[in-house]
């Protein structure tokens, strides 16, 4: 078997647990599982604009909660959530040129500080503007769609929505991945200079790299209302931005499962140990700090740089011998 | 940030406002009105028309948080220009000191006491400890690596306050006291004056260092060019430690006058170090002088929009601030062009 026949093998596995895993849990077990799933669908979406364009965006959350707001107001209004997401989705995209076109035009470390600001700036407006966003009160009972007439009201069916559109996001993703545009972000992030030189129209692209990680974020915020059925602005502030970007770095940004790991490490976790949350989040951003010193890659860069290091010995063996 | 303008509700030190609106959930509905506004004076029923003396009290208030903003700003950008060094836990490295104090007060040292020790505490760990351990080891990684890196340490260092002292917000001793003046019917706070004077000896300090002694005009070489100053014979490892001690001392002494203001909490400092890094870059993130400007240039705007725009929107100043100036200079209003490399 190849080696590709053994992922494609893997990852069938993988979804098939996914799918049978509702009739083994509990409500909360379910709940924290569909969180990881909406997770994973924004944390995809910045590792695109980290790991495949190299761009520090610090707004992933602020754009979440763009998605989330919007589908629970659509919703609040009578539209329909299957209108309501595409909705949401749109305007996050809108908003990553929005924050994204200044920022590139200088260098792109800005980017980080612009996003930053971006998210702080819509965390005011969420608690400010109490007529649109309810405040600091949030929106409450935010139903969940129905789907040809099917509710999709009970745990486990929302759950396989999620799942739908998680693969579905996923797919695209490694769609996008492997055509030409997947390989002018590679070639940004490596060398923008070069790139450019050899004819890839780097604000644009660069540009297209940030606004499509914002609308996978938009995605999963409009996937996270319904979930949780109610929201306010805490879930989206600048501490959530810091920690998906920590997430696709840990998991591995540029490798395609590394959100996977990553949101399950940097969200679930803590979700989870909720009891000793602080104390999890404290080891977790000191090991961050072991992480990048030791293994700048991430978690899944692991075996190659275990490889690299052992090449490296070898080498320096084989001088000595000579 | 002391303005007490068009204060409806009942609450005129906004250290006071800071406590009610963490505590807002356990709050009847009467308080709705300071819901929201973190700092300042809520938003309803806020009168339109100030007069001229209210501008210049909103002038000097500002000035002095300016020059506080400065401050922290000042010690990111000479991290940046010796050690390339981001630091995105600069904000954590204003909070540590603050809880080092209070932790010393508690104890029962006075608070010139406590300053001293967080002071050493603060010029070890944060200043060579954070250099030895965090920094030397990622020199090869790239700035990206030590970017998350200070990420993680952020993230860390809050929520190691949080879980192992508090998650409460603590009152801060004022350094000057809490006592207003009048001169010539402008009312100005004897703390916003204090820490004006203190942040402004302390910027204008650091510049005559940087410019007047032989020490100080090595730390701008090797600022500059880093090889050239290798060859010129100076001591390069000793003058980015220097470098890391002195904005360890920045951000102990920005510590001791905003905290008293802020309160002491696990995450002050995301506010403080969001400012000081667009402090940095409006002024210029090149030019030590570039940090003083921004500072103040945010300090200031922050207080005229928080009192004729929208207090709610008071922190959105900085982001439009470091929009604009991006856009129309993007090396900052200070700052020199710099080469991009291949």
């Amino acid at each position: 078997m190849s080696w590709s026949k053994l992922h494609l093998a893997a990852l069938v596995v993988g979804v098939l647990a996914l799918a049978v895993a509702p009739a083994f849990l509990k409500t909360y077990g379910l709940y924290l599982l569909t969180l990881w799933l909406v997770y994973i669908v924004a944390a995809m979406g910045l590792n695109l604009t980290v790991g495949y364009a190299g761009l520090k965006s610090l707004a992933h959350a602020g754009f979440m909660g763009i998605g989330a707001y919007t589908v629970a107001i659509a919703m609040k209004a009578g539209i329909s959530f299957w209108v309501a997401t595409p909705l949401a989705v749109v305007i996050c995209f809108l908003f990553g040129l929005l924050i994204g076109f200044p920022a590139l035009r200088v260098q792109l470390h800005y980017l980080g500080f612009a996003t930053l600001g971006f998210n702080v700036l819509l965390v005011l407006f969420f608690r400010n503007e109490e007529w649109l966003t309810g405040g600091t009160f949030g929106i409450q009972n935010i139903k969940r769609p129905e789907l040809f007439g099917w509710s999709l009201n009970g745990n486990a069916a929302y759950f396989y929505l999620v799942l739908a559109v998680t693969v579905i996001a996923a797919a695209a993703l490694a769609f996008l991945l492997r055509s030409p545009w997947g390989r002018a972000f590679a070639a940004l992030r490596d060398n923008p200079i070069r790139a450019e030189s050899t004819g890839v129209n780097i604000t644009a692209y660069t540009l297209m790299s940030f606004a499509i990680g914002a609308a996978y974020a938009g995605i999963a915020g409009a996937l996270f209302a319904p979930l949780v059925n109610f929201i306010d602005p805490s879930p989206f502030g600048v501490g959530t931005s810091l920690l998906f970007l920590l997430m696709v770095v840990v998991g591995g940004s540029g490798r395609f499962y590394g959100p996977v790991l990553g949101s399950a490490i940097a969200l679930l976790l803590p979700e989870y140990l909720r009891f000793a949350k602080d104390w999890y989040l404290a080891i977790f951003g000191l090991s961050v700090v072991l992480m990048m010193i030791y293994l700048p890659g991430g978690l899944l860069s692991l075996k190659s740089t275990l490889q690299l290091a052992k090449s490296k010995r070898d080498a320096k063996l084989k001088e000595a011998a000579q | 940030m002391h303005v007490v303008i068009g204060v409806v509700c009942p609450l005129s030190s906004h250290a006071r406002h800071h406590h009610f609106i963490e505590n807002w959930r356990l709050r009847p509905r009467r308080l709705r009105c300071i819901r929201g506004t973190r700092f300042n004076a809520p938003a309803q029923r806020r009168q339109p028309r100030l007069s001229m003396t209210d501008a210049i009290q909103l002038l000097i208030s500002g000035v002095a948080t300016g020059a506080i903003y400065a401050m922290a700003a000042l010690g990111f950008t000479l991290l940046w220009q010796a050690a390339g060094t981001i630091n995105f836990a600069q904000g954590e490295f204003v909070m540590l000191p603050a809880f080092a104090m209070l932790i010393a007060i508690g104890l029962g040292a006075p608070l010139w006491l406590a300053f001293f020790i967080a002071l050493i505490a603060s010029i070890a760990i944060l200043g060579l400890g954070f250099k030895k351990v965090v920094v030397d080891p990622m020199r090869t990684h790239g700035v990206i690596a030590l970017v998350v890196a200070t990420l993680g340490l952020s993230i860390g260092l809050k929520s190691l306050v949080k879980a192992a002292y508090s998650a409460e917000p603590h009152p801060f001793p004022y350094l000057f006291g809490e006592e207003i003046v009048r001169i010539a019917g402008v009312t100005v706070s004897y703390s916003d004056i204090g820490a004006l004077v203190v942040a402004a000896l302390m910027v204008i300090g650091l510049q005559l260092f940087l410019n007047r002694t032989i020490t100080g005009r090595a730390m701008q070489a090797v600022a500059q060019n880093t090889f050239a100053a290798e060859a010129l014979g100076i001591n390069v490892a000793r003058m980015i430690a220097y470098t890391f001690v002195i904005n360890a001392i920045l951000v102990t002494v920005t510590a001791l006058l905003i905290t008293p203001a802020y309160l002491a909490k696990f995450d002050m400092g995301d506010n403080i170090g969001l400012k000081a890094f667009f402090a940095a870059i409006i002024g210029g993130f090149n030019n030590p002088r570039g940090a003083l400007l921004g500072g103040v240039l945010v300090g200031v705007l922050e207080n005229f929009a928080g009192a004729y725009v929208s207090p709610s929107y008071k922190d959105g100043v900085a982001l439009v601030l470091f929009l604009t100036v991006i856009l129309i200079k993007p090396d900052g209003l200070l700052g020199t062009p710099q080469e991009r490399k291949v």
